[in-house]
């Protein structure tokens, strides 16, 4: 992971761009993240920066926390999150202390968007694995229900069969969103389309792993 | 707090330069047309059949008779592609959207004049 930030889920709006076209974009308070810890390999097998971010009342922190705070020098945050780095990374000259900004990005990049999925509670088959339902009426009895769990032959149902359930409320990445606009002065990062989650829950903005001009 | 950005954000790309004008009003459209790599305006001229939504995202459809077939146009009212609406004429006019002047044709299609 070359670069990547935390970042806050503020909501969606629409822009015009330059050819004049309105965008639907979500908008996302992205950093500041300051630097607790840089993990190294020689001392915990890999190489990783570990990112602080969000205000937090200090009543919330617990003593533990606050000790390794206090020891990056830095501001109790809210959200404590490592980020691998990698060998030719941009984020190779990163130390303690360091901070991150939104404008690590620019326009026209695209970025992977991780975050906790929106909880659906529990859901039918329709609406958790998009099958169909069968006819309301002329008759029919088998309305939103689950169909048939298997053949006949091996005479129990395999593992994996897709049934009823919890959804939603998992770690998801979209990936390949293109940056519209970056503030750094007001932390704000504009992404086009829409990004995992509700509103105000914690966003990890990647450099994109699949390589789009 | 959030909204507040997300609202702030909007009103930036809010345009105040353009003229108050609603449904029934006679308007030419002044339309920023790329063409290969020059621009140049295109004037559409016709009928404001409705305004729909509202704050940054609010549209408005312009119909005109164009060569004997009526051609209609939606645009962003803050679309940065319109160089400038003007105001031709104001109508009398009983309701918000004007979907009723689709079936009617010459003399039936006209509107009473609002001074």
């Amino acid at each position: 992971m070359p670069k990547g930030i935390l970042g806050r889920k503020l909501g969606m709006t629409q822009v015009f761009e330059e050819n004049g076209r309105l965008t639907p974009v979500t908008v996302v308070e992205a950093g500041p993240c300051k630097v607790v810890q840089r993990k190294t390999v020689e001392k915990d097998g890999y190489e990783a920066v570990q990112l602080a971010f969000g205000a937090i009342r200090p009543k919330r922190v617990n003593k533990p926390l606050k000790g390794h705070f206090a020891k990056a020098g830095v501001e109790p945050a809210r959200y404590l999150r490592e980020l691998r780095v990698e060998d030719s990374g941009d984020f190779q000259a990163l130390n303690v202390g360091d901070e991150v900004k939104a404008d690590i990005f620019s326009p026209g990049e695209y970025v992977d968007v991780t975050g906790v999925t929106k909880g659906k509670g529990f859901q039918g088959v329709i609406k958790r694995w998009n099958m169909r339902r069968g006819a309301m009426s002329h008759g029919s009895r088998y309305h939103r229900g689950v169909g048939a769990l298997n053949s006949v032959g091996p005479a129990r149902v395999f593992k994996g069969r897709k049934l009823p359930g919890r959804m939603g409320g998992v770690r998801r990445t979209v990936q390949g969103l293109r940056v519209v606009r970056v503030d750094a002065d007001r932390n704000l990062m504009l992404i086009a389309g829409s990004v995992p989650g509700p509103k105000g829950s914690l966003l990890l903005i990647r450099q994109t792993v699949k390589n789009k001009a | 707090m959030a909204t507040d950005i997300i609202r702030e954000i909007e009103r930036e790309q809010m345009r105040s330069d353009l003229p108050d004008f609603g449904p029934g009003d006679g308007v030419r459209v002044h339309v920023k047309v790329v063409e290969g790599d020059r621009e140049r305006i295109q004037v559409f001229e016709g009928v404001v059949l409705r305004r729909s939504g509202q704050g940054l995202s609010e549209t408005f459809t312009v119909r005109k008779i164009s060569q004997g077939v009526g051609v209609e146009r939606t645009w962003p009212v803050h679309s940065p592609r319109i160089d400038r609406i003007e105001v031709t004429r104001r109508s009398k006019v009983r309701r918000a959207r004007l979907y009723y002047l689709r079936q009617r044709t010459g003399r039936a299609a006209r509107l009473k004049e609002r001074r």
